[in-house]
C-alpha cells in the first residue's frame, strides 16, 4: 500500500515537473542534471507513471488495490468483491496488462508458514480474477508472508492491516 | 564417540561432592545450587593461565579461550595459582588443585620461523598430573582469534568428550532499517561479522550447504520469493528456483546435491526436490493443503515438514523416495519448523502454547517433548553442529535477538546487534 502511495506521489511530482518546460532555445544544450551533478536513480518498483490514469486516479475504484482478510481466513469478504470484479473487468478489456497479486500475513508464527498462508490470500484473489475471465497468464499470485508489513505495532488493529493481498500492475513490480 | 574418562571421573567427583554437601554446611549447599542456575549443572573448574610471549597477542588469545569456555556454560574459570606459566613450564599441580582446578591449560604466542604468529599450548589433568593435550596453531595476525577458538575446541573436546563448536560460524539476517536487509556471516561468538548480501528487500531462510561453502536462501529482491544459492568465497549467486508463484524454504540434502523446496507453481504450497543448480524438479507431496518447511533427516531417508492437512499446522515426515506421510507431533494446535539434530535422534521445533511461540525438543525414539523456553516469539531453530546447543530467533523488548539454548534448556546465551533486528539464524556445519 505504502509503495503505491509513494509511486502515485512520485508520478504526480514527475508530471508536475514536466509541465514547466519553459526554457529558451539558447539553453537547450545544457543537460538538466549538469548543474548540481544530481542524477535521479529510479529504484525498482517505481514505474506507475506509465499506467493509464484509470488505474491511479484516486476517484477510480481501480486505484484501490488492497483486499483485507479476517484472522486465519482466506475468503474474500463481500465488501471487496466489487473491487476485485472491477480489476477483472479492466484486465479482460486490456489483455496486454498483467498483475502480480502479493499475499501478506500478520507477524505471528513461523515466517515460512506465513509465506504459505499469504499465498492462500493471493491465490484467493487470483482465483476470483480468473473465474471472472482473466487469463491465467495475466495474473501471478505470490506471497510476501510477514516480511513486508504495512503496519508494525503489535496490536490487532495493526495486524488486520497486514492480513491483505495487494494487486500490482506491470510497471509497479 | 565415547565420553572422555575425564568427564566420567568428574561426574563421580560431583556425586561425591553432592553427597558430602548434603551432610555438610548449608553454605556449601547454597553454593552448589547457585552453580546450577543459568549454566550447566556440573561445570568443570579449569584454569586458563595467561599465555606467555608477545603481550598483546597473548592477551588476545587467552581472552578468546576464556570467553569461549565460559560462554559454553560447561566450565568454571579458576584463577591461576602460579604466575608466568607457559607450555614449557613445570606445573605445580598441588597449587592448581588447591585453587579447585581440575584441569589447567598454559601456553604462549610467538612468531614462528616464517614470521607468522604461532600459538602453542598444553592441557593437563591436575588430579592425574598428566598431559591431556598439546597443540600448536600457526595463523596470520588477524586470525589470532581463530587460534584461540581452535585451542578452546581442543580443551572442550578433551574435557567434555565431544567436539567443540567455537571455530564454527553462523549466518543470520539483520534488518538495519525499513529498506536494508543484510545476510551476515559471523564467528560462533558473534565476532568478525561480514555481510554476504545486502538488499533493499527481505531475506529469509538461509540454509548452509553440508560443506559450509554455500548458502541457499529466499530473497524478495524481485518483489516475490525466489531461491538463490550463494557461494560465500566468490559471492557468485545462482537462481535455484524462480517459478511462477512463490519459491521458498530451501533445505539441503545431506550429500549437498539436492534441495527440498516449496513451490506454488502447480497451485498451493507443495514440496519439491531439485538439483542445487535448479535442474531436475520433482514433486514430493500432493496434498491440497499447505506443505512447507522441509528438512532432510541426517541419514537422508526422510523429509520432515510442516502441514495443515490435519486442520492445524503439525509436523509430518515422508520418505525421500515418496510415499505416505506420517504425523510426528500430536500435542497442541501449532507445531512448526522441524529441525533435526545432527545425530538424527532429536527434533527441535516451535510450538504455540500459553499465548507464546516457544522452542521445544522431541526425542524421536520416545516421542517425549520438552519445552525449553518461556518466550513469546521464538522462531527458526538451528542446531549447533555438535548438537548441544540450539540457536533461535526471539524478541526481547520489541527487538529481534538470537538466543542459544542448550538442549537441556539450562544454558542460555544471547546475541544481539546494537542497531537493528537480528533474525533467521543458521548454524554452519563443521568445515570439511
Amino acid at each position: 500500500m505504502k509503495h503505491l502511495v509513494i509511486s502515485a506521489l512520485l508520478a504526480l511530482f514527475i508530471a508536475g515537473c514536466s509541465s514547466t518546460p519553459d526554457t529558451g532555445a539558447e539553453q537547450s544544450g545544457a543537460p538538466v542534471e549538469g548543474r548540481d551533478g544530481v542524477r535521479t536513480v529510479t529504484a525498482g518498483g517505481v514505474g506507475s507513471s506509465q499506467l493509464p490514469a484509470i488505474l491511479t486516479d484516486p476517484k477510480s475504484i481501480l486505484s484501490k488495490r488492497s483486499v483485507y482478510f479476517d484472522y486465519d481466513s482466506f475468503e474474500i469478504k463481500p465488501e471487496f468483491k466489487d473491487l476485485v470484479a472491477a480489476h477483472a473487468k479492466f484486465l479482460n478489456e486490456n489483455r496486454q496488462f498483467r498483475v502480480l497479486v502479493q499475499g501478506n500475513t500478520d507477524e505471528r508464527g513461523s515466517r515460512e508458514y506465513n509465506i504459505a498462508l499469504g499465498q492462500k490470500r493471493a491465490d484467493a484473489v487470483k482465483k476470483t480474477l480468473t473465474l471472472l475471465g482473466v487469463r491465467e497468464d495475466q495474473v501471478e499470485s505470490v506471497s510476501l508472508g510477514e516480511e513486508k508489513p504495512s503496519c508494525v505495532d503489535q496490536s490487532e488493529a495493526c495486524w488486520a492491516k497486514n492480513r491483505r493481498s495487494d494487486i500490482l500492475y506491470n510497471g509497479e513490480f | 564417540m565415547t565420553r572422555s574418562s575425564f568427564l566420567r571421573r568428574r561426574m563421580l567427583a560431583a556425586l561425591a561432592l553432592a553427597v558430602s554437601s548434603l551432610a555438610g554446611t548449608s553454605a556449601a549447599y547454597a553454593q552448589l545450587s547457585i552453580e546450577v542456575t543459568g549454566a550447566g549443572a556440573n561445570r568443570i573448574p579449569v584454569t586458563i593461565a595467561d599465555f606467555g610471549g608477545d603481550p598483546g597477542m597473548s592477551r588476545a588469545v587467552t581472552s578468546v579461550i576464556r570467553s569461549d569456555l565460559e560462554r559454553s556454560g560447561l566450565f568454571k574459570l579458576v584463577e591461576q595459582a602460579q604466575p608466568g606459566l607457559t607450555e614449557a613450564s613445570s606445573i605445580d599441580f598441588n597449587a592448581a588443585r588447591s585453587r579447585g582446578a581440575d584441569a589447567i591449560a598454559a601456553g604462549s604466542v610467538a612468531n614462528s620461523p616464517d614470521g607468522r604468529p604461532e600459538a602453542r599450548f598444553r592441557l593437563f589433568d591436575t588430579n592425574k598430573q598428566a598431559q591431556l593435550a598439546g597443540a600448536a596453531f600457526v595463523t596470520g595476525a588477524p586470525q589470532l582469534r581463530a587460534a584461540g577458538h581452535r585451542i578452546a575446541d581442543v580443551i572442550y573436546e578433551k574435557l567434555i568428550g565431544e567436539p567443540g563448536i567455537f571455530s564454527t560460524r553462523i549466518a543470520y539476517v539483520v534488518k538495519a532499517g525499513i529498506n536494508r536487509f543484510e545476510l551476515q556471516i559471523a564467528d560462533a561468538d558473534g565476532q568478525n561479522a561480514q555481510a554476504a548480501l545486502i538488499s533493499k528487500e527481505p531475506i529469509i531462510s538461509p540454509a548452509w550447504s553440508p560443506n559450509g561453502a554455500q548458502l541457499a536462501y529466499v530473497s524478495f529482491e524481485n518483489k516475490k520469493p525466489v531461491i538463490y544459492v550463494h557461494s560465500l568465497a566468490t559471492g557468485k549467486r545462482t537462481v535455484a528456483a524462480n517459478f511462477k508463484g512463490s519459491n521458498s524454504a530451501p533445505a539441503w540434502s545431506p550429500d549437498g546435491r539436492k534441495l527440498a523446496v516449496v513451490l506454488t507453481k502447480d497451485g498451493g504450497s507443495q514440496l519439491f526436490t531439485l538439483n542445487a543448480d535448479g535442474s531436475g524438479v520433482a514433486r514430493l507431496t500432493s496434498s491440497g493443503s499447505i506443505d512447507t518447511e522441509p528438512q532432510f533427516s541426517p541419514d537422508g531417508q526422510f523429509i520432515y515438514f510442516t502441514s495443515d492437512r490435519g486442520g492445524s499446522p503439525q509436523i509430518y515426515r515422508v520418505p525421500v523416495s515418496g510415499g505416505a506421510a506420517q504425523r510426528v507431533t500430536f500435542e497442541g494446535t501449532y507445531n512448526v519448523t522441524p529441525r533435526l539434530s545432527p545425530d538424527g535422534k532429536a527434533m527441535a521445533f516451535i510450538t504455540r502454547g500459553n499465548g507464546g511461540f516457544r522452542l521445544a525438543v522431541m526425542d524421536l525414539a520416545s516421542k517425549q517433548v520438552q519445552v525449553l523456553t518461556d518466550s513469546f516469539k521464538d522462531e527458526s531453530p538451528t542446531f549447533a553442529p555438535n548438537g548441544r546447543m540450539i540457536l533461535i530467533a526471539t524478541e526481547i523488548g520489541g527487538r529481534g535477538v538470537l538466543s542459544a539454548v542448550s538442549i537441556d534448556g539450562r544454558i542460555k546465551q544471547r546475541l544481539s546487534v546494537a542497531a537493528g533486528d537480528v533474525r533467521e539464524p543458521a548454524w554452519a556445519p563443521y568445515q570439511r
